[in-house]
């Protein structure tokens, strides 16, 4: 039994595991023929490679400066400096291959705690239905209405600047729509045969819950995070160059920015390398987020 | 007997926008209610002491007993929060520490200019964003969709401050094209007697022509930008609505009647496919007032988003809740509206409820 194609796009699979492999091999067919959903994975395995290697990658120390006298404002391709050296000597390609970790920690801990909450809340809303969902509801549009940076903003002074206050902040103002996807996802599937049977065996609503509705939620709420990964990166940055996420020394990407803002028109590379990071990963997330939308999600395909 | 149908059909129409006026009133309250109960608690969790804050760090221990009951926090939380509700209601945010002045006079201050800079972003993003966005369905598929998609992945990919910060680069130091950071030169700031608050305005109105050429030179830097980002949002949301409508029965119809092409997309789609577009642009007028924050900070002008940052940076606790409150308050209003809107102008929706 090898895994060759034609055992992977076999009409008839002799095995639960050889189905569910071929229908991932065929979504991942549909996948690689959207060459722009290729690049966009590109860059992401490309960001987790930097953060895994980026002590063998970075050629310099991300935070210790370096010699004062000689080697401030170095302009890019001088010497070892790829991207040139910032205000305190420091290597800014080094700097931005530290600071892929600190983007990659906010993406995934924020779909981390906002995903649950997002499931949880709209599952529960919508599978329950009547009060239950007429007040979770209610709660979920309130958030929807808010202004998200601006709340962050207020969250993140008050809680103390700093990157998990940001992260905490974003995942409180970024669970809504989550919610009301998995709400109109668990409506279509509540009344269903298989929920029904599962209810006559005697099945508690939780166990119905966690084992029936929200598998079936998942792979559009995943869709839907991963589009909103772009945006959870780039109100990142802007609480790190407002001086509300990482703070100095860390070399987040945001707040490389606003330390280079003052420089900018003797030496512009200080503020723009880091930028450039921000906008090619955001882009990579897009084109992954709306690359993995057209394959998995038939729906919204045109 | 057809202008009475014709009536009754408007009377019921207008019974079902009251009904959905008040539902979206009670939307709208608790809304508000459910963001000021957020900013009432951010600022009770906030680390600073208020107490503090009020009587300084040497005063005596009955002093500062004096002063915590005054200041009501002895109270159960539950009235705090109404007495907050009744000051907030009233337009009470309390004094800045850091300008010294009721919170609510800066805020009036500093809100023409933010209005000034989403407005002239909106009208850039609208005006260009719908024709662009029709044409890119139009030619779906062709180079000129093309061009439009990536410009629409890079308005959503960049963040805007550092955008902001190449553009000053580029136009201002570089080329020279633009003027500078803030709103205006400083020769003219005081030629100008401040009536509307908004720049363009007051200098028209006053005839100083030398003036308001300076304040749009300042102005068309930040407001491109922003309308860059809402077209990003406006043309792509245009463009699925269009193609949308234009795979619709109706359009096959008026082809075969031999209706000229342009009459087909301009007119019979286009038309309905604003509906919708109505929200889009009631949203994207929000989100550039919520933008503003960023943009504000790298191009010094001086509106509530630079106002509610360097409060920020100073740990002026009532001027970052209240710029809070007032951009959420907008922001809410907005969406709601939208929300309205849409059910005004779509029969079909109006006639159903």
């Amino acid at each position: 039994m090898t895994l060759s194609r034609e055992w992977l796009l076999s009409d008839r699979p002799a095995s639960r595991r050889q189905a569910r492999m071929g229908q991932a091999y065929r979504t991942w067919l549909g996948f690689r023929g959207n060459w722009l959903a290729m690049v966009g994975l590109g860059v992401v395995v490309l960001l987790i490679g930097l953060a895994i290697f980026a002590d063998v990658i970075a050629p310099f120390d991300p935070v210790i400066p370096g010699d004062l006298r000689t080697e401030r404002f170095l302009p890019p391709g001088t010497g070892a400096h790829l991207l040139g050296t910032d205000d305190q000597a420091r290597d800014i390609f080094s700097r931005i291959v530290h600071g892929s970790r600190l983007t990659l920690m906010v993406v995934a801990l924020v779909s981390v705690i906002a995903t649950p909450i997002g499931m949880l809340v709209g599952t529960t809303a919508g599978y329950f239905g009547g009060w239950t969902d007429a007040i979770l509801m209610r709660i979920t549009d309130i958030f929807l209405a808010f202004p998200r940076l601006i709340l962050a903003l207020a969250f993140v002074s008050a809680l103390g600047p700093g990157i998990e206050n940001a992260i905490i902040a974003i995942a409180i103002t970024s669970w809504p729509p989550y919610a009301r996807l998995a709400r109109a996802e668990t409506l279509t599937i509540r009344d269903s045969d298989f929920i029904n049977a599962a209810r006559l065996q005697g099945a508690s609503s939780i166990r119905i819950l966690w084992g029936h509705v929200t598998p079936l939620c998942l792979s559009s709420v995943i869709i839907r995070v991963t589009l909103d990964m772009a945006g959870i990166i780039l109100t990142a940055a802007g609480l790190g160059f407002l001086g509300l996420g990482a703070q100095p020394p860390q070399p987040e990407w945001g707040a490389m920015i606003a330390s280079g803002r003052q420089f900018l028109l003797d030496f512009w590379w200080v503020a723009t390398m880091p930028g450039i990071a921000i906008f090619i990963v955001s882009l990579g997330f897009n084109l992954l987020g709306d690359g993995l939308r057209d394959v998995l999600d038939p729906k919204a395909r045109k | 007997m057809a202008t009475q149908a014709n009536d009754e059909g408007r009377d019921s129409a207008l019974l079902s926008f009251a009904g959905r006026a008040g539902g979206v009133a009670v939307t709208v309250l608790l809304t508000f209610l459910g963001l000021l109960l957020a900013t009432f608690l951010i600022g009770r969790v906030v680390p600073i002491d208020p107490v503090l804050a009020v009587v300084g760090d040497r005063a005596t221990q009955s002093t500062y007993d004096q002063a915590y009951k005054a200041l009501g926090l002895d109270k159960p939380l539950a009235e705090q929060f109404w007495i907050y509700l009744q000051k907030v209601v009233t337009g009470d945010f309390g004094t800045s520490f850091m300008t010294k002045r009721p919170i609510l006079e800066d805020i009036a201050r500093t809100f023409p200019a933010t209005l000034e800079l989403a407005t002239a972003g909106i009208l850039i993003g609208t005006i260009l964003g719908i024709p662009v966005g029709v044409w890119a369905a139009v030619r779906q598929g062709k180079l000129f969709d093309q061009v439009v998609r990536v410009l629409g992945l890079v308005g959503y990919s960049a963040p805007i401050f550092w955008l902001a910060l190449v553009g000053l680069l580029v136009f201002y130091a570089r080329l020279g094209w633009v003027a500078g950071p803030g709103r205006i030169d400083i020769s003219y700031e005081y030629v100008i007697t401040r009536q509307t608050g908004l720049m363009l305005l007051d200098t028209a109105m006053q005839g100083e022509w030398e003036a308001f050429r300076n304040a749009l030179s300042h102005l068309i830097l930040p407001a491109s930008l922003l309308g860059y980002f809402s077209l990003a949002y406006i043309s792509r949301m245009t463009r699925s609505f269009m193609l949308n409508e234009l795979g619709q029965e109706y359009i096959i119809t008026a082809r075969v009647k031999g209706v000229p092409e342009w009459r087909i997309i301009w007119v019979h789609a286009l038309r309905n496919a604003a509906v919708p577009l109505v929200t889009v642009v009631a949203l994207s007028y929000a989100t550039l007032l919520e933008g503003s924050v960023l943009t504000e900070t790298v191009f010094a002008w001086p509106g509530l988003g630079l106002y509610l940052t360097n409060s920020l940076q100073s740990a002026d606790m009532n001027a970052v809740l209240g710029s809070t409150i007032v951009i959420g308050a907008v922001f809410i209003g907005l969406n709601l509206l939208s929300d309205l809107l849409y059910g005004l102008l779509d029969p079909r929706i109006r006639r159903r409820a």
